[in-house]
């Protein structure tokens, strides 16, 4: 019964790292139409960025780490999309291509910075003790993680649907060029969007580190599920994005736990019997 | 030049090599409204796309109040003080009737009474009952209305109205026509695009017939409609009588 118990909270501390990595993968997708496979990159560079600043000075908390990771990596979005998308607006496989570089680019300068050894994150001091509920014992910081990913969905959903700002974005996707003409900057908010987005999957980053650990190749195994979520859940979907995490994360846990030899056809045949049966995922909005 | 309200002088475009513009040139005094009238295709959108900004004229000036906007983006435009109500309405469509209305909102100063949401309900009450609406929802009346009311939400000092009565039963034109001449009354300057002539000419104080991009009739609707030839020649089967 423990392993169940146990299997299930490590899944859903997965599905909440997987929606603080996709969402921003969905919201990007989702309003810019831009599939970028920088995202796994970013959530490196946050676990990174954490990594170094948890270590220099270990008095940081990881919060404080996580929120200043999450600008430095939106900085670095907003710069790149600023200086190389913009110009690729109408050339979506210039768009993969440049995303899938720059990907490798900050993988290799990762590797040249921090060498190729594992960099652990520490567990906050204050989220080290094991939680008890129910006769059963919890790692309360895979808690506090489902948690965050649900506090970030909150706020998300409240930014793009209860705000002007949220509005605006919304009408830039309904039609850009009529949201211009009601003098709405839609390159400016744009570009907000692709911050926000690497900005959450680089607080994610630092977030997931005491579960991960920074290491090379840690971009490569993100990026594919965060691809998983958002097709099964529904590309442009907040809460598709969600679902889809929470539905990833317990399909890997327990494929990993269960079938170790099988993971990744665990992993991906549910996302191709989605792509052939319902191409717009479980709650996209794309192509319905 | 200063005291028009919007003035194109010799204003050239192009889409892609097609020549569309030959030089046209119209002048709107403030407070009035502006016929702009043609067949299909003879450059009426293509005129205002080039005045929003969507399209940048090759040659010639556009002034707003004296100010040179040709050239900017539309949203600089939008900013200076044009509103667009578009052919085809473009309301956004996932979007509430209160969020559209609201995204568009601008402030300028000199306003009188500017325009907000409140007095927005009052002028369209069917709007006001619909406001947590999905606009992609709404009849193609209301959606007209949605259209002329954002476009309002920005306090423009010229608004662009293109075929505002395009596809609606004649009772929603009668309620087109209403609104036009209200705005009119409140002192809006306004250029009307219209394939309806008799709803142009009954608000315009002064008419603009444009023919394969070049205008070929600049004057009071009375000189227009006294003027069988000119009507037949430029519009068709459009007859003013």
């Amino acid at each position: 019964m423990q392993f169940w118990i146990i299997q299930g909270l490590n899944s859903l501390s997965l599905g909440g790292l997987l929606f603080l990595l996709a969402s921003g993968f969905s919201l990007i997708f989702g309003l810019m139409r831009l599939a970028n496979l920088t995202h796994g990159a970013f959530f490196m560079l946050g676990t990174y960025f954490g990594a170094t600043a948890m270590r220099a000075n270990s008095d940081l908390s990881i919060w404080t780490v996580a929120v200043s990771a999450g600008v430095a990596v939106a900085a670095i979005g907003g710069l790149f999309e600023r200086l190389v998308l913009t110009r690729l607006k109408t050339n979506p496989l210039g768009q993969v291509l440049v995303t899938l570089g720059m990907s490798f680019i900050i993988s290799d300068a990762c590797l040249a910075l921090w060498g190729g050894d594992s960099i652990p994150v520490p567990t906050p001091q204050n989220l080290q003790a094991p939680t008890r509920l129910f006769g059963f014992v919890f790692p309360t910081y895979r808690l506090v993680l489902v948690g965050c990913a649900i506090t970030a969905a909150i706020t998300l959903y409240l930014l793009l649907e209860r705000t002007r700002l949220g509005a605006m974005i919304r009408a830039g996707v309904d039609d850009a060029q009529m949201a211009r003409a009601v003098g709405i900057p839609v390159a400016n908010l744009f570009t907000i969007v692709f911050c926000l987005g690497a900005g959450i999957a680089g607080a994610g980053g630092v977030l997931g580190g005491p579960i991960l650990s920074a290491y090379p190749g840690l971009d490569a195994d993100m990026l594919p599920l965060a691809l998983i979520v958002v097709i099964l859940g529904g590309i442009g979907s907040l809460l598709g994005a969600f679902i889809g995490s929470f539905i990833v994360g317990f399909i890997y846990t327990f494929g990993t736990a269960l079938f170790p030899e099988l993971a990744y056809i665990i992993l991906f045949l549910p996302m191709i019997l989605v792509l052939a049966l319902r191409p717009q995922g479980l709650l996209g909005r794309l192509g319905a | 030049m200063a005291s028009d309200a919007l003035r194109l002088t010799d204003v050239q475009a192009f889409y892609g090599d097609g020549h569309i513009l030959h030089g046209v040139s119209f002048a709107l005094q403030p407070g009035k409204v502006l016929a702009l009238l043609g067949r299909n295709g003879s450059g009426k959108t293509t005129c205002i796309s080039t005045i929003i900004g969507f399209l940048k004229p090759r040659g010639g000036e556009i002034r707003l109040f004296g100010e040179a906007i040709e050239g900017l983006s539309p949203e600089r435009i939008s900013h200076m003080g044009i509103g667009l109500v578009p052919q085809g309405r473009r309301i956004f469509p996932s979007l509430t009737v209160w969020e559209n209305l609201v995204v568009a909102k601008q402030r300028r100063s000199k306003v009188a009474t500017p325009w907000d949401v409140d007095r927005i309900y009052d002028m369209f009450p069917r709007l006001g009952e619909r406001h947590n609406q999905i606009a992609g929802t709404l009849s193609g009346g209301e959606l007209q209305m949605l259209a002329i009311a954002r476009a309002l939400m920005g306090n423009p000092r010229v608004l662009l109205l293109d075929e505002p009565s395009e596809g609606l039963a004649p009772l929603i034109v009668a309620e087109v026509g209403r609104t036009i001449r209200r705005l009119k009354e409140e002192g809006q300057s306004i250029v009307l695009v219209e394939q309806n002539l008799k709803l142009a000419l009954e608000v315009a104080d002064q008419a603009v017939i444009l023919n394969t991009g070049r205008c070929v009739f600049d004057g009071s609707p009375r000189e227009l409609t006294d003027n069988d030839a000119i009507v037949s020649q430029n519009l068709g089967i459009f007859h003013a009588h």
